[in-house]
């Protein structure tokens, strides 16, 4: 009996190991699928612009709140840590470099796979369930090239712009609560920021950090909605996995990114 | 039009054929077949139904016409190409002298009427817009909703937007319409309606139709030949003369709308004697 109880476990490991590894091979070949058709979002340019408003222009408001409150929170823990060293002036220094390192990239691309990513991912398992891709590809339009590729590209072109405005108001957050209701000074807070900020260090390495966590959030949405059931409850499903696996992927990203572009912290 | 299977009608005069299925078998998995040997011809200009019941296989049949399917066994032509030995760019090319009207019409939900007619133009040709808008409200005139162009899909009633996704099929002038179960969902008017527009499509246009329904009374009203599909076989043909006088049992039980027959009232279960005995 036990010998039989394990054959059958050891049989659902192998079956659900087969599961993951097929689906991943298929996860790889959509992305090879979409990449080919990418220039296609590029000739329709129209569709991409669009697809730029309904990912990015629509998920400004939760983004540049967030942003705000984000540095606006940091600035309060930051100071109150700072303050211990005698080193509040350099509260924008802090600020700025958490946010344009880690924060903005990071928390703009959780909140772009909730806002935005569930919503590609939901659009596309609802065409599929009301036969609009089937009807597309019977008119011989292929919905890789005419829904998906105007879909990634324009999540791929929100996400850096995005996170750059949510780095911008966390530092203007941060202004707001350290120099206008602490009252340090506001030269040494942006003076101390300019000169510690680097550009090709911090920002450019941050700006790489949004865009590969804008591929991989696109990408995961456009695949789990064109391979969502086409059901009510498979739409549902593809949507949570869009969210969860976004979520993960760019904080193993995150991690990855961090090695090794930040080399001088010791890794 | 072949005998392959139970007939009804000696089969029509052989004209040239529009669509034909060889011996075709299909099956999502190995376990379970969809189609077993089908056998198919639907002459050009002919409109022709494919009834049976649900997931007897009516739009696989389609999806296999179209080419988004692959039979697993036999042959299916339209206008003489093998569908199956098409490659993408062959099969895209094939798919735009088709065209095709899901069974709840799949209006693209982010365009307008007007530009869900105009987007196999627009997708296909270089034609200027003011040709186009000429052309899209010629196509909705012919469903009479060209005063509904500016409508979202939306705002349209399950009739409408059946008559929308029409004129949307026929906009590229196809050679072969196929209709996903048309009168799905229908009040009596718009079925009345939907019906006649499909008959009066094909002979104004000359195309070739095939309906896939289980709308017997509508079908019989306005198609040339009917076929019945039971189990992934052609249980019986004929056209609609043919099969109100006919008595085989299953053309019989479906006309008839009876409950119990060849498709049997109950799903296979154990004896009844026999399941009680167990929970007993």
């Amino acid at each position: 009996m036990p010998a039989s109880t394990a054959a059958v476990a050891l049989r659902r490991i192998g079956r659900a190991t087969l599961n993951s590894v097929e689906r991943l091979g298929f996860a790889a070949r959509f992305s090879v699928a979409v990449l080919v058709h990418s220039p296609s979002a590029l000739r329709r340019l129209r569709l991409t612009l669009r697809e730029i408003y309904f990912s990015g222009v629509l998920s400004l408001v939760i983004i540049l709140v967030s942003g705000l409150f984000v540095g606006m929170v940091l600035a309060l823990q930051g100071y109150d840590v700072l303050t211990r060293y005698g080193a509040n002036e350099s509260l924008g220094v802090l600020v700025a470099l958490s946010l344009v390192r880690e924060l903005g990239p990071v928390v703009a691309g959780l909140l772009f796979a909730s806002r935005a990513g569930s919503a590609i991912t939901a659009e596309i398992g609802l065409m599929k369930t009301t036969e609009q891709l089937s009807a597309m590809e019977m008119m011989a339009v292929d919905p890789l090239a005419r829904v998906v590729a105007p879909r990634f590209f324009g999540g791929i072109l929100s996400m850096p712009l995005l996170a750059a405005l949510f780095s911008t108001l966390g530092i203007f957050g941060a202004y707001l609560v350290g120099v206008r209701l602490i009252g340090i000074d506001a030269g040494s807070f942006w003076g101390n920021m300019q000169a510690a900020v680097d550009f090709r260090y911090d920002i450019v390495n941050g700006i790489i950090k949004s865009v590969v966590f804008g591929i991989a959030v696109s990408l995961i949405a456009v695949f789990e909605g064109y391979n969502a059931r086409p059901t009510a409850e498979g739409v549902s499903t593809a949507t949570t996995r869009t969210v969860v696996a976004s979520s993960l992927s760019i904080l193993a990203l995150d991690f990855v990114l961090t090695v090794f572009m930040f080399r001088g912290l010791g890794v | 039009m072949p005998a392959a299977t139970p007939s009804v009608v000696a089969p029509a005069c052989p004209t040239e054929i529009a669509v034909e299925l060889t011996g075709v078998s299909f099956g999502y998995d190995r376990k379970r077949p969809v189609l077993a040997g089908i056998d198919m011809s639907i002459p050009r200009g002919k409109l022709v139904a494919i009834m049976g019941g649900s997931g007897c296989g009516k739009t696989t049949i389609l999806r296999l016409i179209g080419g988004q399917l692959r039979p697993q066994q036999g042959r299916i032509t339209v206008a003489g190409q093998d569908v199956a030995a098409l490659d993408r760019d062959g099969l895209f090319a094939m798919r735009r002298k088709i065209g095709m009207l899901f069974q709840f019409g799949a209006l693209f939900t982010d365009l307008s009427v007007f530009e869900n007619v105009a987007f196999p133009m627009r997708e296909h040709t270089e034609l200027p817009d003011e040709l186009i808008r000429d052309l899209v409200l010629m196509k909705l005139n012919a469903v009479g909703l060209r005063g509904a162009a500016q409508l979202r899909p939306s705002e349209l009633s399950g009739g409408m937007a059946r008559r929308v996704a029409l004129a949307r099929a026929i906009a590229l002038d196809p050679m072969l319409v196929m209709y996903d179960e048309p009168f799905a969902g229908l009040d009596p008017i718009s079925l009345g309606v939907v019906g006649q527009l499909i008959r009066k499509l094909n002979d104004a246009l000359g195309i070739t139709s095939v309906v896939v329904t289980h709308d017997i009374y509508e079908s019989l009203k306005i198609v040339d030949y009917i076929y019945f599909v039971s189990e992934g076989r052609i249980v019986a043909q004929g056209t609609p003369d043919a099969v109100r006088a006919s008595s085989e049992s299953f053309v019989r039980q479906f006309v008839d709308g009876a409950p119990d027959g060849p498709v049997p009232f109950h799903y296979p279960a154990r004896p009844l004697d026999e399941e009680f005995a167990r929970a007993g």
